[in-house]
C-alpha cells in the first residue's frame, strides 16, 4: 500500500531528476508575475540574453502599486507608474500574457489565479510573493519564491530545491457560527509560533477544513507562511472540482474526465506519516484578533492583552514588552476595550466574494462609527467587484459609510496611496501586523472580515460571534 | 554574484527576534525597478525619525541614535547577528539587496524564515543558526567589547570568536559551492535542459491541460 503524504505526491510528479548534490530539479507548472518582484528579474534575463522557457505556464498582473480610487488618469506616483509600465513593457517584450490595470480581470495575484483557472490542482505554482502559499487550496504545491528565484524560473522552467519535511495540521469537529477560515488561521498561528512551520510543508486536513468553501480554504492556505511554512495545502474532494469547472484556464471538456481521474489521486494515503503533527480542536476557536507586531501575538476576542510581568522568559518579556509599546496598549488591557480608527477590508487573506458577503451581512442597516475615520473595502479582483455589485453589495457597504474600492493589494502593504497615519488602530482582515506594515507607526489588528466589519460599526472590537446571536434574537422580537 | 570564502568582520547586533523583511527594506522602497541603491533604507523606520521617501538623499536625515547601526562603534560592520527566525514575513529579495547594499555579507541567528535564508544564497550572502545559547554567547561579548570581530570560514563551515575559540554550523552543499565559486544557478539549470525536455514531453501525455495555452 502507498503510504505518500499529498505533499510527497505533488513533489514526486515533479521532479526532473535529482541533483548530485541532492537536491531536486523541481518542474513549474505555472509561474504567476506582479510588478514589485520581477523587474530585476526580467532584467536579468536581458542581460545574460535569456528567453522565458515556457511562455504559457506565465500570468502576470499588477496589484501592489495600483492605486485603488478613481484609474482613468493612471497612476499619479511616479516611481509606482514606472514599475507598472516596466511589468507591462517586460509581458509585450517576452510575450506574456498580462491583465492590465485597466483589464476587468486584474486583481490581487492571488485572487485572479484560481479566479480564472490559472491555478489548478495538481499543480506546482510559484510567484515572487510569499502569500503564493493560497493556490494549496486547490491541492496544488505552491509557493514563494525571491526576484532571483522569479528569473531561474522563467528562464529554466525548473528550481532546485531541497525537499521540506510534512506537516499535518488537523482541525477536527465544527467551527461555531460567527468563526471563519481566517480565525482558523490565526488559532493556528497562535499555536504554533510564526516560525512553526519553518522547513515543513503544512497539510491543512480534518473535519473543519473539509467543510470549508475553496475560498475559506484559500484563506487558510494563504496564512501558511506566517507559520514560517512556505507552502500549505489542502486535499482534492468534490469541492475542488466543481469549483475548478469551467474556469477560463481549467481543463477543455475533451480533457476533464482525463484531469478528473488525475486529481482524484490528490491526498494524504491512508498509511501516510507526517513528521508532525498538530490536533486542534475546531469547537473550541473564537474569533480571533491580534494584539502585538507578530501574527502569533494573537487571541481569542474575549481576551485580554498579556502583562509582561507575567512572562518568565527575558527575551519574551522583551518582544511583548516591545509589542505593547509599539501598539499602545497596556498589559491586561481587554481586545473589546481597543478603539479602532481605521477599518481594511480586502488583500490576498481576504479579498474574495464570499468573504464580502460575510461582512456585509453582519451591517444590517447600520452605520460606521462616527470615531471611525475611514473603513475601506477592497475587492481582491475586477471580477470579485463586479459580483459583488451584481449582489448589491456595494450598496450596503456604501450606505453604511464604508469605502468601495477598485481591486489591489491596497492597505495590506500601504505601497499605494492606502495606509496608516501614526499611531492609527486598524482593524484588518489582511496577514500581517508587523511594525510599519499597513504605514509607518500603524497598529494593525488582523480579523475576519465579519470582525472587522462589526469593529467599523461599533467603533472597537466586538465579538462577532455574540454579535449575530443577539441579532437573531432581536430578529424574533421584532 | 560574489563567490564568499571568509570573511573577518565587525559584527553589528539587532536584538530582536523575528526581525521581518518589512523591517530590513520597508514597503516604499520596493518601487525601484534596479538591484543597488537600497543600503541607506536599510531598517529605514528604526535607523531614522522621520518618514523615509524613496530616492531621498538620506545623508541629512534625523537618525534614531539608540539603534545599533547609527552607532559609531557599529560603523562599517560585515557581520549581523539577530535572534530567532530572521527574516520572517514577506518574500522580497530587496531585504537582501538592501543588506549587502550596505555591506553585510553574514546573518548569524538563531534559526531563518525560509524564503530569505535561500534569497541570501543568491546574491553571495552567507546566512547561517548558531545555537541560542552561542547566539546569546556572542550578543554578551560584542556588549562588552568594543570593536568586536568574527572570522567566519564558509569551507570550514566555522566562525572564530576574538577568544580563538570556535563555532560550526551546517549548510547544504550545493549552496555551500555555489557559494564558495559564486556559481551563476541558471547556468547550472540549464546543464539539465535535456531531462526537462523530456520530463515536458512525458507530463504532456500524462496531463494534456497542463500544457493548453
Amino acid at each position: 500500500m502507498s503510504n505518500n503524504t499529498l505533499y510527497d505526491k505533488l513533489w514526486n510528479s515533479h521532479q526532473v531528476r535529482e541533483t548530485d548534490e541532492g537536491a531536486s530539479v523541481l518542474y513549474i507548472d505555472r509561474h504567476l508575475v506582479h510588478e514589485v518582484t520581477s523587474p530585476q528579474a526580467f532584467e536579468g534575463l536581458r542581460i545574460a540574453d535569456r528567453k522565458p522557457w515556457r511562455v504559457d505556464s506565465v500570468l502576470a498582473t499588477p496589484d501592489h502599486n495600483v492605486p485603488t480610487t478613481d484609474r482613468s488618469k493612471g497612476i499619479e506616483e511616479t516611481v509606482a507608474r514606472i514599475q507598472v509600465e516596466t511589468l507591462d513593457n517586460n509581458c509585450e517584450e517576452f510575450g506574456l500574457t498580462e491583465f492590465k490595470m485597466d483589464d476587468p480581470r486584474q486583481g490581487i495575484v492571488h485572487v485572479v489565479g484560481p479566479e480564472s483557472g490559472a491555478t489548478l490542482p495538481g499543480m506546482t505554482v510559484v510567484c515572487g510573493d510569499s502569500h503564493t502559499s493560497t493556490h494549496g487550496a486547490l491541492g496544488a504545491l505552491a509557493f514563494g519564491i525571491g526576484t532571483s528565484e522569479v528569473e531561474h524560473v522563467l528562464a529554466t522552467q525548473c528550481l532546485i530545491q531541497k525537499k521540506s519535511k510534512n506537516m499535518l495540521v488537523q482541525v477536527d469537529g465544527q467551527l461555531r457560527d460567527g468563526v471563519s477560515a481566517k480565525d482558523m488561521a490565526l488559532a493556528i498561528i497562535g499555536e504554533i509560533g510564526t516560525a512553526g512551520g519553518t522547513g515543513y510543508a503544512i497539510e491543512f486536513g480534518g473535519e473543519a477544513v473539509r467543510a470549508l468553501s475553496i475560498e475559506g480554504r484559500m484563506t487558510l492556505c494563504n496564512m501558511t507562511i506566517e507559520a514560517g511554512a512556505r507552502a500549505g495545502m489542502v486535499a482534492v474532494d468534490e469541492k475542488t472540482i466543481e469549483y475548478v469547472r469551467g474556469r477560463t484556464y481549467a481543463p477543455k471538456p475533451d480533457q476533464w474526465e482525463q484531469a478528473k481521474a488525475a486529481w482524484a489521486d490528490l491526498h494524504s494515503d491512508d498509511g501516510a506519516e507526517f513528521d508532525r503533527t498538530v490536533i486542534i480542536d475546531g469547537a473550541t476557536i473564537e474569533p480571533q484578533v491580534t494584539w502585538g507586531t507578530s501574527p502569533e501575538m494573537v487571541l481569542p476576542v474575549g481576551g485580554s492583552v498579556p502583562r509582561p510581568e507575567d512572562e518568565a522568559d527575558s527575551v519574551k518579556r522583551g518582544n511583548i514588552e516591545r509589542a505593547l509599546a509599539y501598539m499602545g496598549l497596556e498589559g491586561g488591557q481587554a481586545i473589546t476595550d481597543i478603539k479602532l480608527d481605521k477599518v481594511f477590508i480586502g488583500s490576498c487573506t481576504n479579498s474574495r466574494i464570499e468573504d464580502l458577503r460575510d461582512a456585509a451581512a453582519v451591517i444590517n442597516g447600520r452605520q460606521v462609527a462616527e470615531t471611525v475615520n475611514q473603513a475601506l473595502v477592497v475587492p481582491g479582483s475586477g471580477l470579485v467587484k463586479r459580483q459583488a455589485e451584481a449582489e448589491g453589495l456595494d450598496k450596503i457597504f456604501i450606505e453604511a459609510g464604508f469605502e468601495w474600492r477598485e481591486p489591489g493589494c491596497s492597505m495590506c502593504l500601504a505601497m499605494n496611496a492606502d495606509r496608516l497615519g501614526d499611531g492609527e488602530h486598524c482593524a484588518s482582515t489582511s496577514n500581517r501586523n508587523f511594525e510599519g506594515r499597513q504605514g509607518q507607526g500603524g497598529r494593525t489588528h488582523l480579523v475576519s472580515p465579519a470582525m472587522a466589519a462589526v469593529a467599523a460599526i461599533a467603533g472597537h472590537f466586538v465579538d462577532v460571534a455574540q454579535y449575530i446571536k443577539a441579532e437573531k434574537t432581536e430578529g424574533k422580537e421584532a | 554574484m560574489d563567490a564568499f570564502t571568509t570573511l573577518d568582520g565587525l559584527v553589528v547586533p539587532i536584538d530582536r527576534a523575528n526581525v521581518d523583511t518589512d523591517a530590513i527594506i520597508p514597503k516604499q522602497f520596493l518601487k525601484s525597478v534596479k538591484r543597488s541603491g537600497f543600503g541607506p533604507n536599510l531598517f529605514d523606520e528604526w535607523r531614522y525619525t522621520d518618514v523615509g521617501q524613496p530616492d531621498q538623499d538620506c545623508s541629512g536625515r534625523p537618525v534614531n541614535a539608540d539603534f545599533t547601526l547609527n552607532q559609531p562603534r557599529f560603523s562599517g560592520a560585515q557581520i549581523l547577528i539577530a535572534r530567532d527566525n530572521f527574516g520572517c514575513g514577506s518574500s522580497r529579495e530587496h531585504a537582501v539587496w538592501a543588506l549587502l547594499d550596505y555591506g553585510i555579507r553574514v546573518v548569524i541567528a538563531p534559526s531563518f524564515a525560509d524564503i530569505f535564508y535561500n534569497n541570501c544564497f543568491k546574491n553571495g550572502v552567507l546566512p547561517f543558526a548558531l545555537s541560542a545559547d552561542e547566539v546569546d554567547r556572542i550578543f554578551k561579548e560584542i556588549d562588552a567589547n568594543e570593536g568586536y570581530r568574527l572570522q567566519v570560514d564558509l569551507a570550514a563551515q566555522h566562525v572564530t570568536l576574538p577568544s580563538g575559540e570556535t563555532m560550526t554550523f551546517e549548510i547544504d552543499n550545493f549552496r555551500k559551492e555555489c557559494l564558495l565559486q559564486g556559481l551563476d544557478e541558471i547556468a547550472l539549470s540549464l546543464q539539465h535542459a535535456d531531462a526537462v525536455r523530456e520530463y515536458e514531453a512525458k507530463r504532456k501525455q500524462e496531463a494534456p491541460w497542463l500544457f493548453a495555452s
